[in-house]
């Protein structure tokens, strides 16, 4: 791997709670015409398009085809598609780019959660003769892990509270004990984008490009009863992999939807008080699943396009308890 | 900086059946995977890295199953990548992975497609109600039949072609242990009689619903010399895609198809590939399609390809023998549909293919396509290491 590959362009939509004015396809048009504006870049010198999206929040098989018709495919297009967050979909057009045959990627991903029950659709990611005939929701599972971080000792509810309200939150009815309303994920619809560019087109392209420095993910288990709840391996892993611990990073935006997957990964990433974590507001303010993911890589690197930031953590998740893990380290020079 | 040339070192199979009542999803992926693995003479912790694919998750009923399939494919504590471009996905995917390795940020990957159609019913799965847009009239076969018509209008085809097509991969399909349509009282006279379906596709022109997993074993030039059997070259792979539907598309010879093919070609140095291409496992799932992709692939000129088909040149003895294999009207497991053809074409190039080996293969085509004829996938593998 001898290629520099920066993002250089990021957008995403207005969050909202409930879209159902728009279809896929409405929502992300403008937010792909927000990217390739930035750059000012037209499909036809995009060389690799990657998006990241689930047939189940859409609720129809083949759902992402539609949303082919938002990026204009025509004539025909070099492209990809993730059953995954969109940092997978980032990650596969950055490997596309490494192997020298794309010097500029279009990346995006979109979900609409509120088609469907959430909590509900996403007991359908579990193991399907064993547990998801149990129906253990999203929010539950999430209390569990919350819960034996609390019995290891490693946090509590008020450090919980802390992080919940840092974002804004105020509501302290419990959702699923321990877990209060303010420590669990809004309901969000919503879309996001960046374009990535290699060596000089990236330089050509932004006048701060935010480069890749290393990028990895890994998964665990996937049975809740053979992993420690309280601990992320896959993250450090990935963290490591990704040349996370190399020097310090200034800022982190983590995908965690709940204030104490949050607790968790500050731990295992070795985050402490001088890292700036979340100054977007992070997966506690929007929470388009999905889009989430990339929305933490395309944060990390407006802040680096903006001069706030010159070496920057980004964090996305999938699965049940933060099974699987992808880190990226994002630098300005 | 060049690329890391790829090389298949490991293909594995499941025998395709309607239904495999025997494993789980999780038992059937691990089957095809440990024989990839024993191909190559490797154990699960020589993969530096898991991709799987599958078609849309509705056919099983499970989201994103590549988190419950992390165990069974070995790939905890490694990076794991999911990957779906509807019936494309087994070439995609496997070219996702090829991708990995080419880039140097892994040595040795493994990859992995499956369907597990009985779990649910792909037809309603694919058919399932949504306000304010056009229904897929119930499952695929409604969608590409007026393309078929469209094809034998334009060309001018005799209607016998497609019987022929049939006839000839479901005689293949008897020369492969792996194949799930086997019929060894066939005859051409019985695929002519079959019921009409969706005229003028047949019963006996249509494909199967299978359960099947294919996987593959992927390494670098380090990993292809340490590699017990001959390993395949891939000597050029790519993606299109364009709409589903637009003013202009052409779903005879989608573009998307002609571009596809001519970059795999030109990363290939593939000149005429009618003459230096030996053999071809394309994407056929209603016999028609093969006289159709044979021009849309450019073995044959606009309006000629069932020329070939009629003239005996794409049986298994013939000049450039399609879908030896049998092909996805004798096994279709939706999403390993498309990494079978590629896994395929990678057995005739290592003179790997037992009972329906071309002879002297040295050059195959894989060739997968999905959706609305708009998404393709393809690579060209061969028994020579390409140029670096």
């Amino acid at each position: 791997m001898t290629r520099d590959v920066a993002i250089v362009a990021f957008g995403q939509s207005e969050h909202l709670r409930d879209s159902s004015q728009l279809s896929e396809v409405e929502m992300l048009m403008p937010v792909l015409h927000q990217v390739l504006g930035q750059v000012g870049l037209t499909t036809d010198q995009i060389d690799f398009t990657c998006s990241g999206s689930s047939d189940y929040l859409a609720g129809r098989a083949f759902s992402f085809t539609m949303a082919l018709d938002g990026v204009g495919a025509w004539p025909p297009i070099a492209e990809s598609h993730v059953e995954m967050d969109g940092a997978w979909a980032l990650y596969e057009a950055w490997v596309k780019i490494l192997t020298g045959e794309a010097e500029t990627a279009l990346v995006y991903a979109y979900g609409k959660s509120s088609a469907g029950e959430l909590r509900d659709v996403l007991t359908r990611q579990l193991d399907p003769y064993y547990v998801a005939p149990l129906w253990p929701d999203s929010v539950s599972l999430a209390a569990l892990q919350a819960q034996s971080l609390i019995d290891a000792g490693l946090t509590d509810e008020r450090q919980l509270a802390d992080i919940a309200t840092r974002y804004g939150a105020h509501d302290d009815a419990y959702a699923v004990r321990p877990l209060r309303r303010q420590d669990c994920p809004p309901i969000s619809d919503g879309a996001a984008a960046v374009v990535l560019a290699a060596g000089d087109t990236a330089r050509g392209l932004c006048p701060r490009p935010a480069w890749i420095r290393g990028m990895d993910h890994r998964i665990e288990a996937h049975s809740l009863g053979v992993r420690d709840l309280a601990d992320s391996p896959s993250t450090r892993l990935a963290a490591e992999c990704a040349g996370a611990f190399d020097a310090p990073v200034d800022t982190a935006e983590l995908h965690a939807p709940f204030s104490s997957q949050e607790a968790l990964l500050r731990r295992v990433l070795d985050l402490d008080d001088s890292v700036q974590v979340n100054p977007s507001g992070g997966a506690l303010v929007a929470n388009p699943v999905m889009a989430t993911g990339l929305i933490r890589l395309g944060e990390a690197a407006a802040r680096i396009h903006r001069g706030q930031s010159g070496r920057a953590l980004a964090h996305a998740t999938s699965g049940p308890c933060l099974q699987q893990n992808l880190v990226a380290v994002l630098e300005a020079s | 900086m060049s690329r890391e040339p790829v090389a298949v070192i490991g293909i594995g199979q499941t025998k395709h059946v309607a239904a495999r009542h025997d494993v789980s999803i999780a038992g059937l992926v691990r089957e095809a995977a440990q024989r990839a693995l024993a191909d190559a003479e490797l154990g699960w912790r020589d993969i530096d890295a898991v991709v799987i694919g599958k078609a849309p998750d509705f056919f099983e009923g499970v989201m994103m199953p590549e988190l419950y399939l992390a165990d069974a494919l070995g790939a905890v504590g490694k990076p794991m990548l999911r990957v779906h471009t509807a019936g494309s996905v087994g070439g995609s995917t496997a070219l996702v992975a090829a991708n990995l390795v080419a880039a140097r940020v892994h040595r040795t990957v493994l990859t992995l497609a499956f369907e597990k159609q009985s779990e649910s019913n792909a037809m309603w799965g694919l058919s399932l109600p949504i306000p304010f847009q056009q229904p897929l009239l119930a499952g695929a076969g409604g969608f590409f039949a007026p393309h078929v018509r469209a094809y034998i209008r334009r060309s001018g085809a005799p209607e016998s072609v497609g019987s022929l097509v049939a006839y000839k991969d479901r005689r293949n399909a008897l020369k492969n242990p792996y194949a799930h349509v086997r019929d060894p009282q066939i005859t051409l006279e019985k695929v002519r009689s079959s019921p009409m379906l969706w005229d003028p596709i047949r019963y006996l022109e249509t494909c199967p619903s299978s359960d099947g997993a294919c996987a593959l074993v992927l390494s670098d030039t380090t990993g292809a010399r340490r590699a017990p059997r001959p390993p395949a070259w891939v000597r050029g792979g790519a993606m299109r895609s364009e709409p589903t539907m637009f003013a202009g598309k052409d779903y005879v010879s989608p573009r998307a198809g002609q571009d596809c093919a001519a970059d795999v070609y030109r990363q290939a140095g593939i000149g005429e590939p009618r003459r230096e291409i030996d053999v071809v496992e394309m994407y056929v799932p209603f016999s028609w399609y093969e006289p159709m992709w044979l021009e849309n692939l450019g073995f044959a000129a606009e309006g000629e390809g069932w020329k070939l088909t009629e003239g005996g040149v794409t049986e298994l003895d013939g000049d450039l023998p399609v879908n030896p294999s049998g092909g996805v009207l004798s096994t279709n497991p939706i999403g390993a549909s498309g990494m079978i053809r590629f896994a395929e074409a990678a057995l005739q190039v290592r003179g790997q293919a037992g009972e329906h080996q071309v002879d002297g293969a040295r050059l195959a085509l894989g060739h997968a396509y999905g959706g609305g004829s708009q998404f393709f996938s393809m690579w060209l593998v061969g028994s020579e290491r390409p140029d670096v």
